[in-house]
């Protein structure tokens, strides 16, 4: 049996307002294991960036408790958690943040500058990174020369390079037709298959969510279902 | 990650092209008005050390009563031993006697009789002393003829000679009062004329030898003033006042014709004209270092604050914010480094060539009284590239270290979302 990678007791976030708060997640539990493929959905506004964000240790619950990776991720200092998103978290974004006075090398090896990795083994993490999304023939450009398709591979490539543990991806497809959408979820599904990496998905894209094997629904910050599906 | 950062620094132009040039642009200002100003006070400095006041000057006490009137009815009178001692105390100084006196030239015809008149403002040295002559720079302010060489021979302003319509070798007759009161005339004939670049002295001066003044004035072996110089050429006023000390200690009584020694900045106010000035370059200074450390800082406040999404991501990716903050320095001292060198390289540029071409300001010294060069020359010093290079590193790495707090300010999560927007 696999083991939970993240544990999520009974948590609550209220964002202070001026009338008293805004409750994004209400007395939310959920369990998510090693290799899930799995999805958070739910209409704006629903807490589903709020809860990846918590299990991204960006940011804190304001009540109950959070586990990621066997961590209490309100316990750990900012030394702890950088290095916990750093060693094992890998984070893919809307539109896709590439810094663009980099090469596509240059991007996808910045977290392993992070992780002051050996200059040799940095260029094997990352051609292999971008050979899993079939981009090495594009190396040497910037953001700007690539079609919005491929600056989510990068976007991908860049979170798997360090091989991290968990994916949290916010709504990756939102910016991307349909080919596009469905080439970055075959991508992150062979990679979820290959080497078990975790997925979390923020998303209410149909596309995508045909494609989790569970999806968790949010409404007004609470859990209302928990589904398990066969996925594509 | 050096690398990187300086790669991206590189391809980014709005993080490095644009802030170097602010950065240089207000170094270059900064070198420039410094070096410009010390230029400007170093020249009223030397105009009137040569001219009026010397490093140090030596008059009777009574004279220094009356200093700015010139009283040579109350300046020495065959002091030949007592000089000689001053010599012998003060070895380093370089002494010369001088005399200034106010005259009535009078241009005679053919006949003998006065065809026009003038007044004129006389300055007799020691023509025969070559460092008397290069005191105030005799040979270069030569316009027409030469020195004098025989007796009786003279000098006048370009422009008197203009005025009075003379012809080199004409003769003049001086009329004036001599120590004694009784009145006193004497020929001179016209050996050349001179321009110094001083208004307040070309207007209606007169050069002349010492000897013959001495004889005009009824002055055996005498002298109004004795200047003296610092063997450097350059005013040290800690130096002067503790020679001054000395010698007033030694020398000064309570006798109204005794020597008395008087600093340059004891005279013509200069003193505190001096220290106005320095305060107000201070003040200048002080003040164009913080409009352009604003400038900078807020160039460096917007192109962080441009970055906060880039910030979120690379926290996103397990940076600590200390280690984002600390490149962030780094990338701003890198900028202001490369500024600061590049505008103080202009800065030398530009002094250097304003020290040899300097800037003419004659047309706007014409009306003045005061002893200021009409070519004033930029300072060439470190001290000046030093302090243009104040506002550039320093601004600068305020500018980041400023929008670096907001990186502590903000929640991670904050920042993330940042790179939404």
């Amino acid at each position: 049996m696999n083991e939970t990678l993240v544990q999520i007791n009974n948590i609550s976030k209220i964002y202070p307002t001026g009338e008293g708060g805004f409750l994004a997640l209400n007395k939310l539990s959920l369990d998510i294991t090693d290799g899930e493929f799995m999805g958070i959905v739910g209409p704006s506004g629903s807490g589903k960036t709020t809860l990846l964000n918590i299990i991204g240790t960006l940011d804190e619950q304001t009540s109950g408790e959070v586990l990621v990776l066997g961590k209490h991720v309100n316990k750990l200092s900012s030394k702890e958690s950088a290095s916990l998103r750093a060693n094992k978290i890998g984070f893919i974004f809307q539109t896709y943040n590439l810094l663009p006075v980099y090469t596509v090398y240059e991007n996808v090896e910045l977290p392993l500058l992070l992780l002051q990795m050996k200059k040799e083994e940095r260029r094997k993490a990352v051609m292999q990174a971008l050979e899993w999304v079939g981009l090495t023939d594009k190396m040497h450009s910037r953001p700007n020369q690539l079609s919005g398709g491929q600056g989510q591979r990068v976007s991908i490539a860049r979170a798997m390079v360090k091989t991290p543990r968990l994916v949290i991806a916010d709504e990756p497809t939102a910016n991307l037709d349909t080919e596009n959408s469905i080439n970055i979820l075959d991508t992150m599904l062979k990679i979820n298959q290959d080497i078990g990496t975790t997925f979390i998905f923020s998303t209410h894209d149909p596309k995508v969510i045909q494609y989790l094997k569970r999806v968790v629904t949010l409404i007004d910050g609470e859990k209302v279902k928990d589904d398990y599906q066969t996925g594509i | 990650m050096l690398l990187f950062i300086l790669k991206g620094l590189l391809r980014d132009r709005s993080r490095s092209f644009f802030p170097i040039i602010i950065v240089s642009a207000g170094v270059l200002v900064t070198v420039f008005l410094s070096a410009f100003m010390s230029g400007y006070m170093d020249s009223m400095v030397r105009q009137n050390a040569r001219f009026d006041t010397g490093h140090l000057k030596i008059v009777t006490n009574a004279y220094a009563e009356k200093l700015s009137q010139k009283p040579f009815d109350l300046g020495f009178i065959d002091i030949g031993d007592d000089f000689e001692q001053w010599k012998t105390d003060f070895p380093g100084i370089r002494w010369t006697p001088r005399i200034y006196f106010g005259a009535l030239l009078d241009v005679p015809d053919e006949l003998g009789n006065t065809m026009t008149q003038g007044d004129v403002f006389g300055m007799a040295i020691d023509i025969k002393d070559e460092t008397a002559v290069r005191d105030i720079h005799l040979k270069e302010a030569l316009i027409r003829g030469r020195l004098p060489r025989k007796a009786d021979e003279i000098l006048l302003s370009e422009d008197v000679f203009a005025k009075l319509d003379l012809k080199l070798n004409s003769t003049v007759t001086l009329l004036g009062s001599s120590i004694y009161g009784s009145m006193s005339l004497h020929n001179f004939t016209v050996s050349g004329t001179v321009r110094f670049g001083v208004e307040a002295i070309d207007r209606g001066g007169i050069v002349a030898d010492i000897y013959d003044i001495r004889a005009f004035l009824d002055m055996p072996n005498g002298a109004s003033e004795y200047f003296g110089f610092l063997p450097t050429g350059v005013y040290d006023d800690v130096q002067v006042q503790t020679i001054k000390k000395q010698f007033n200690a030694k020398y000064n009584t309570a006798d109204e014709f005794a020597p008395v020694m008087l600093a340059l900045t004891d005279q013509n106010n200069l003193g505190y004209l001096l220290q106005y000035m320095s305060l107000t370059l201070g003040m200048v200074s002080f003040v164009f270092i913080i409009i352009i450390s604003i400038v900078l800082w807020n160039a460096g406040l917007m192109n962080s604050i441009r970055r906060y999404g880039e910030f979120g991501l690379r926290l996103a990716m397990g940076e600590r914010k200390h280690h984002l903050y600390n490149w962030l320095i780094v990338e701003s001292l890198s900028i202001g480094i490369v500024g600061s060198i590049i505008g103080a390289g202009l800065g030398v540029i530009v002094i250097s060539y304003f020290h040899v071409k300097g800037f003419n300001f004659g047309a706007f010294t014409k009306d003045t009284s005061m002893m200021i060069e009409n070519v004033v020359y930029t300072d060439l010093n470190a001290k000046h590239i030093l302090l243009g290079m104040i506002p550039g590193l320093l601004s600068t790495i305020f500018g980041a270290m400023l929008a670096g707090i907001g990186i502590f300010h903000r929640k991670t999560s904050e920042l993330f979302k940042e790179l939404e927007t």
